[in-house]
């Protein structure tokens, strides 16, 4: 990913105190980050309140996108069932909050958790029985599959029906319930997505995020180096499942609302993985970017179908017309810029400075 | 499932290689093996019925799901082995098959409302249609894509999947529609009751099946789809146009799901995400028959079926689909080169 620094740190820099070292990636991707938070936290109060709402989904997709990335783009782990972690997340926080009047806070915390330990089970199985590519990808979907199926048909998830978060009077940051347009919800998603965006840099650049990058560039030869190649796996896919389950659970406190098929359907892995796909696979911001493309584009189709021009008339009340959309972007991206956006991008600043 | 382990040498089985699985294509079919294997997923499928009998107590009800679901077992089985071709010549996990067949069934369901045709004459256009789309799409998406890592096939596909599910969405909109069967009708099996429908969804699938298994095995062209599915290279060296090949097996393999989904169209309500239950059920069906193994598939198609049909006893309440996937992830778990399979 960034290569190995073996000047830089502080021995180097205090040897020769007289220039200031070279960034190193890691602060300049946590220097980024900081700009971009700040940037970020005055637009509810600029933004329209319908802009607001997308601003809000477009981060609850940068936290999902995210977690994805962890585990297929740094991991190289292509899952296809990261509805299976969204939806444990949201159901866990849901029940806890609508059948014992936990916080959502705690509730997002358990459901962490109930999705880590999942995580690890179907990843334990799928690694002890080397599962790969394809196969692995297969295992994962039918994973979130049965667990859709499970929810839809038990008595203590609500079947199809879901839970719908109890309204309370005024405002509680305990409760994350604010008046509808109100911009908090807008400023704890965006500590939601800083938090994840920070932990994913933190864990690219840590010993384990090394490793794992190695055991997806070649795993023969990280393995036959002495890489516990199991462990770092199942830490990999346990803190993707756990980010990804942050996204759940705040979605079910915004919309106030859940059910199996918004929870666990299909079209939540795919979202997750277009995201990233659009915006570059295997990279710091590739998941942001991927998030406000996706994010916004959604916004405009709906916009476009409310009020369609005279030419695109029959689609009037027709739904289809945004996954159309970002179906084709997907294709066109994979086809024409495989490493998507992000990773287009820094290939050829890289090549330029080389050069 | 150590039953099943008896017929090979090394115990732990591996994730098989690409090339294991073209070998396994070329290799498929019309040895004792094979016969072999087929009387294990027999004696599983004994006992999966013995067990349902135990829990329902009832014959009837058991014997009923058997037939129901063996019928329903030989159209997954064609569906199969057009998704298990295209694996298997072309290294492509195909997550468009499914919406490729709903796009087969509107069109027989389109050519029925206008013209008034008898639904399974639709076959002579939904069939040659499906294998020129599948060509177009080869040609045009994933021709070229040969060198690309495995992920960028699968999102190809996947991104047509949504492409044609919700382009179908915007046309047609969401209501659910029907195809009448003319003159259907029902009669008794030993006490299960049978749809003609089911009956001649069944028959066609085999014969398709065996039409498709005769053109692989005794064709000019059926040698060449296993040459390139062997060895691609060798096959290019000594004449063969892969390209060509390649686009002509993702035609046959679509035009597979082509001629299913007619035959499944008076089965079922047509909607524009249809296609995805019967591409869940296909994957199953092509891990279970070993990828890229089109005997497999057909045998598989049978065994997912049954299973499907048993579930519901099994498991009262529960979505039929719950049972399919946990011998899925069973199969992917411990026979990831499937029943039929041979270890890499």
């Amino acid at each position: 990913m960034t290569g190995i620094t073996i000047t830089g740190g502080r021995d180097a820099a205090a040897a020769r105190p007289a220039e200031a070292p070279p960034l190193r990636p890691q602060n300049r991707q946590l220097i980024v980050l900081g700009v971009l938070l700040l940037v970020a936290i005055p637009l509810p109060l600029l933004l329209p309140s319908a802009q607001g709402a997308v601003a809000v989904r477009i981060l609850i997709f940068a936290i999902m996108a995210i977690g994805w990335n962890t585990m297929s783009g740094f991991g190289g782990m292509f899952s296809f069932g990261h509805a299976a972690f969204f939806g444990l997340g949201a159901y866990t926080s849901a029940y806890l909050l609508v059948n014992h009047g936990v916080s959502p806070w705690i509730g997002m915390l358990a459901g962490m958790a109930v999705a880590a330990l999942a995580a690890v089970v179907i990843g334990y199985f799928a690694f002890r029985y080397k599962l790969q590519g394809a196969y692995f990808a297969l295992a994962t979907f039918a994973f979130a599959e049965m667990l859709r199926l499970i929810v839809t048909t038990t008595e203590f998830t609500n079947k199809a029906v879901g839970f719908t978060v109890p309204l309370i009077d005024g405002s509680s940051l305990w409760k994350i319930q604010f008046p509808a347009d109100s911009p908090a919800y807008f400023w704890v998603a965006l500590a939601l997505a800083g938090i994840a965006a920070l932990i994913s840099i933190l864990f690219l650049h840590s010993r384990t995020g090394r490793y794992v990058t190695a055991i997806r560039d070649d795993e023969l030869a990280a393995a036959s180096l002495g890489a516990p190649v199991m462990r770092y796996k199942l830490i990999t896919v346990a803190l993707s499942a756990a980010i990804t389950a942050v996204a759940g659970a705040f979605y079910t406190q915004y919309y106030l609302f859940v059910n199996p098929e918004l929870a666990f359907g299909s079209s939540v892995s795919v979202q997750a993985i277009a995201t990233v796909v659009i915006g570059g696979i295997g990279t710091i911001w590739g998941p942001v970017v991927g998030a406000v493309i996706v994010g916004s584009l959604s916004d405009v189709t709906a916009t476009l179908l409310r009020t369609p021009p005279e030419f695109l008339g029959f689609l009037q009340g027709r739904s289809g017309l945004d996954v159309a959309l970002y179906a084709i972007l997907l294709i066109v991206i994979v086809r024409l810029l495989p490493k998507g956006i992000v990773g287009t991008l820094t290939a050829k600043l890289s090549a330029r400075r080389r050069r | 499932m150590s039953d099943i382990n008896n017929g090979g040498a090394a115990p732990a089985p591996a994730t098989p290689e690409p090339s294991a699985a073209r070998r396994r294509l070329a290799a498929s079919g019309g040895t004792g093996a094979l016969l072999r294997r087929a009387g294990v997923v027999g004696g599983l499928a004994v006992i999966a019925i013995a067990i349902a009998l135990l829990k329902s107590g009832s014959g009837l009800v058991v014997w009923q799901s058997v037939v129901t679901g063996l019928l329903m077992g030989g159209l997954y089985g064609l569906i199969a082995m057009g998704l298990t071709l295209i694996f298997g010549v072309l290294d492509i996990v195909n997550f468009a098959h499914g919406a490729l067949l709903a796009i087969a069934m509107f069109i027989a369901f389109g050519v029925v409302q206008g013209t008034g045709l008898h639904p399974y004459l639709t076959l002579l256009v939904a069939v040659p249609a499906l294998f020129l789309i599948g060509a177009v799409v080869h040609r045009g998406l994933l021709s070229g894509t040969g060198g690309a890592s495995l992920e960028n096939q699968l999102l190809i596909t996947l991104g047509l999947s949504l492409l044609l599910e919700n382009g179908l969405l915007m046309f047609f909109g969401a209501e659910p529609k029907n195809i009448a069967l003319p003159g259907d009708f029902q009669f008794s099996l030993f006490g299960a009751v049978v749809a003609g429908g089911r009956l001649y969804a069944f028959v066609g699938a085999l014969l398709i099946g065996a039409v498709l298994f005769w053109l692989l095995r005794r064709t000019r062209f059926g040698t060449a789809i296993r040459a390139v599915a062997a060895n691609g290279q060798g096959a290019e060296l000594v004449g063969v146009n892969v390209r060509r090949v390649h686009t002509v097996t993702f035609g046959i393999g679509t035009a597979c799901a082509g001629a299913a989904a007619v035959l499944a169209a008076p089965l079922v309500t047509v909607t524009p995400t249809l296609g995805e239950q019967f591409n869940i059920t296909a994957f199953v069906v092509v891990v279970l028959g070993g990828m890229g193994n089109v005997a497999g598939a057909l045998v598989g198609g049978l065994l997912i079926g049954l299973v499907e049909q048993l579930t519901t006893i099994y498991m009262d309440g529960q979505s039929s689909l719950l049972g399919v996937f946990a011998v899925f992830l069973v199969v992917l778990f411990l026979r990831p080169q499937g029943l039929f399979g041979r270890r890499a």
